[in-house]
């Protein structure tokens, strides 16, 4: 199938500033998505609010925009509800982590089959700039007019430590290889977080003075490296980009399926 | 029939309100009566003065609660003291002459008993007292019929542990026989 | 004949009608008083082939109920008090996107944490007005254990014949209270099933376009329909609108949906009401002991009736105002601070002559409380 029939294209050009790193991370999901033959029908993608959310408004499955925070619980009910379909979850970094983190920690201790897209840009973007749990000591936002004094949230560390059974990270340079693994994430049985550093040049980029996303791109290739490189080990600063945690662990719904076969062999 | 109010008191873990709910169930579904149980709730599982109301009669229960009792159970001295003032004029007090001293007289029949001591020497098991005071209760007011309760203990209680309810329920019917 | 007869608490009885009526999925959080619901169907439900979820918050679970249910599935959360507060948004989540669902909602002392363990009617409010924007709702409650197994039924069929959310509002006195239920076999009690379109694939369907009836047929997540839901206004295939026009006609249709209907959704019971020229009413335990006092009245020669509503959203303002309309005065019974009595001024023709009869200390309003308003009501003193 065309990647073109996967998406609404009424619904385009988007909402997205020019930049922004969003569309690339559309970009590489339904390329993914295309590359694995799913049906449309066998998909659900569910967001909560934010600049993140609006990617499920053009995507032809079947699309559940929620609450801020929520997605992840609406998806753990779509998912028990009917085990057989794929779901993606898009989140922004404070739609996940900040106002969604209790919901982002249960769902990989569950490690219920969702394929979770955290698209990190450091900021609220929706609301206008201001900070997230993922900006960092030292960043401005609007509501860190002074330097923002919160540490940030290492997402793949948080997730491994959660139970998520596949962590990844990648980045909106780095597109081939963020298919890829959005690829090995949505065929994994079991909670998948893949976090994506994508660009705000409108408010994050703008008030770091980070210039354009051309810049904000290159930046992305110069601070990160693949994990276990031999740059890692010259400059511990640089963020280490691939698949960190891929195991094959007993998922929600099939086990769930084992608590029903008990509980009717003890009714019957 | 007349509406029975009962009171059972104690304290958590006696199994007051696990009685209570025996005997409400067992004039429901083997008696044809209607029947209501209700309880006080507190934040503790275990010890404090635990109570538990039911009502008994051949008509719709509309109040659920008991205000005055007709007949008031107490397994403790607190549970004693606390709720003896309550009783209805002319009702019945059955209390457990191990764990309570009754201090005054009220306007009712008193019964003071043995129970426990009896389940402990009959039985040795402190787990059947409430099945015990039951039989109690039944054997002394004629509430209803022992089969109803020994059928509701059938459908609750783990096989292995049926023999020495029944015998407990008995040997309680008897002390209340003796004494009514 | 005994098998059907059950001796259980309010809580267990709404199990009872919850799986009678096709629940298939259940999530939830621990809360007093109405942890019983959680732990019977997490026995129950699995062994039926449904699901039963423990979720990590109550606001999880509300969230969860919405997407099990856009499966195709029967569906219901259950809580009290502090957890109903939470659950808010995510209802009106529901209400918006017109996703059909049952919260139970077993009331408790607030504000805050208030009184766990203990009876209140205080939320009858909440469950009205506790979400932000405009919106209706339906809240159905119950006062005796057989009614709470047919209203849970009755908020099922509501909630799929309106595609709406509804409120079972139940109290701390009914939910752990035990007394007999008979369960009614297969069959007896109707039930409203989930509509599906009819719509083939490959033609446009509209999800939020409701039929000439007013109903909205439904299409499953992984079915060959695919839309969009959202908490945003949206047009009538799901998608996120600003057009003023969209806007207006949705919120006046969500709204309209739920109060024109009031007539086919109100539920009420009514003991002695023919001649009566005092009126009570009521709703949940409170009605208990009404009908006590209105019961031990009566032989005394006085006309005194109860209305005992089970529909408290829509407001069944009509019936009320038919009903009140002959008496000298209407005494309203409830465990909080007049919620009910408010709407029941706003229904009659003379507000004057409705009074308040309460309670708002965690004890069950007993029937001597309210002789003694009765009393004053009469200028007879207390």
């Amino acid at each position: 199938m065309a990647i073109k029939d996967y998406i609404r294209e009424r619904f385009f050009p988007h909402l997205w500033c020019p930049g922004c790193g969003h569309g690339i991370v559309l970009n590489a999901l339904l390329r993914a998505v295309e590359r694995m033959g799913l049906k449309k029908n066998d998909i659900v993608m569910v967001s909560g609010i934010g600049c993140s959310s609006r990617i499920s408004g053009y995507v032809d499955f079947h699309t559940l925009h929620t609450l801020h925070g929520r997605a992840l619980a609406f998806a753990t009910g779509v998912k028990l509800g009917h085990p057989e379909l794929n779901i993606l979850v898009p989140m922004g970094d404070g739609d996940a982590l900040a106002i969604g983190g209790n919901h982002f920690i249960h769902a990989a201790r569950r490690n219920i089959d969702l394929t979770a897209i955290v698209m990190n840009n450091r900021i609220y973007g929706m609301t206008g700039g201001q900070y997230s749990p993922l900006s960092g000591y030292g960043m401005l936002a609007t509501t860190a007019p002074y330097q923002n004094i919160d540490h940030d949230f290492d997402v793949v560390a948080l997730s491994t430590a959660a139970g998520a059974s596949f962590v990844a990270r990648s980045t909106t340079y780095h597109v081939q290889q963020l298919t890829d693994i959005l690829e090995k994430a949505i065929n994994h049985k079991g909670f998948s977080v893949v976090e994506v550093l994508s660009q705000c040049p409108t408010y994050f980029g703008r008030k770091n003075r980070l210039g354009s996303a051309t810049d904000m791109m290159d930046q992305f290739k110069e601070t990160t490296t693949p994990i276990g490189s031999k740059a890692k080990e010259k400059d511990p600063t640089l963020i280490e980009r691939g698949v960190f945690v891929e195991k094959d662990i007993p998922e929600y719904c099939a086990e769930y399926d084992k608590v029903i076969e008990r509980a009717m062999k003890k009714g019957a | 029939m007349e509406r029975v109010r009962i009171v059972f008191s104690g304290s958590g873990g006696q199994g007051v309100i696990t009685a209570a709910i025996l005997l409400a169930e067992a004039a429901v579904l083997y008696e044809g009566l209607e029947a209501t149980q209700s309880q006080s709730y507190g934040p503790e599982a275990r010890g404090g003065a635990t109570r538990s109301d039911v009502i008994i009669t051949d008509r719709p229960i509309r109040f659920p609660k008991v205000i005055q009792p007709n007949i008031l159970i107490c397994l403790t001295q607190e549970s004693y003291n606390k709720f003896c003032g309550i009783i209805r004029p002319g009702g019945m007090l059955l209390t457990d002459s191990r764990f309570v001293t009754t201090e005054r007289k009220v306007d009712a029949r008193q019964f003071e008993l043995p129970m426990f001591r009896t389940v402990m020497d009959k039985i040795g098991k402190p787990i059947v007292f409430n099945i015990f005071m039951l039989g109690t209760l039944i054997g002394l007011t004629d509430l209803m019929r022992p089969e109803s309760v020994m059928k509701v203990l059938e459908k609750r209680i783990p096989s292995h542990f049926l023999e020495m309810n029944r015998k407990a329920l008995e040997l309680g019917l008897e002390l209340g026989q003796e004494n009514k | 004949m005994t098998n059907n007869i059950r001796f259980v608490q309010g809580n267990e009885a709404c199990v009872e009608g919850a799986l009678y009526a096709g629940l298939d999925f259940f999530s939830g959080y621990p809360i007093t008083p109405s942890t019983e619901v959680a732990e019977h169907l997490a026995n129950r439900l699995p062994a039926k082939g449904g699901k039963f979820l423990q979720m990590e918050d109550e606001i999880a679970s509300m969230c969860a109920i919405i997407g099990a249910s856009l499966t195709g599935k029967k569906v219901m959360t259950a809580t009290s008090g502090p957890g109903f507060s939470l659950k808010q948004e995510a209802l009106g989540y529901a209400i918006m996107a017109e996703i059909p669902c049952v919260v139970v909602n077993v009331q408790r002392g607030g504000p805050s944490t208030g009184n766990p363990t203990h009876v209140s009617q205080a939320d009858v409010m909440q469950a009205r007005w506790g979400r932000h924007g405009d919106q209706s709702i339906v809240c159905l409650t119950a006062s005796n254990n057989q009614d709470v197994f047919e209203m849970t039924v009755e908020a099922f069929n509501i909630a799929e014949t309106y595609r709406t959310p509804v409120v079972l509002l139940l109290d701390e006195t009914v939910g752990h209270m035990r007394e007999k239920i008979v369960v009614p076999k297969a069959g007896e009690i109707p039930l409203v099933e989930r509509l599906r379109t009819a719509v083939r694939e490959g033609v446009d369907y509209h999800p939020y376009l409701p039929r000439e009836d007013g109903r909205l047929p439904m299409s499953d997540f992984g079915d060959v329909h695919r839309y969009n839901v959202t908490g945003l206004f949206h047009d009538m295939w799901g998608f996120p609108t600003t057009n003023p026009g969209v806007v207006h006609g949705l919120l006046r249709h969500l709204n309209d949906k739920i109060n024109n209907n009031a007539n086919q959704m109100a539920r009420y019971k009514e003991y002695y009401m023919d001649d009566a020229e005092r009126v009570l009413i009521s709703y949940g335990a409170s009605a208990r002991s009404a009908l006590h006092v209105v019961e031990n009245r009566r032989p005394r020669g006085e006309r005194l009736g109860l209305l005992e509503l089970q529909t408290l959203w829509p407001f069944p303002d009509v019936v009320v105002r038919e009903k009140c309309r002959n008496a000298v005065s209407v005494c309203v019974v409830e465990m909080n601070m007049g919620q009910v009595m408010q709407a029941v001024k706003a229904a009659v023709d003379d507000p004057g002559k409705v009074f308040l009869a309460n309670r708002i200390d965690g004890n069950l309003i007993t029937p001597t409380d309210i002789r003694g308003i009765l009393r004053l009501i009469q200028g007879r003193g207390v």
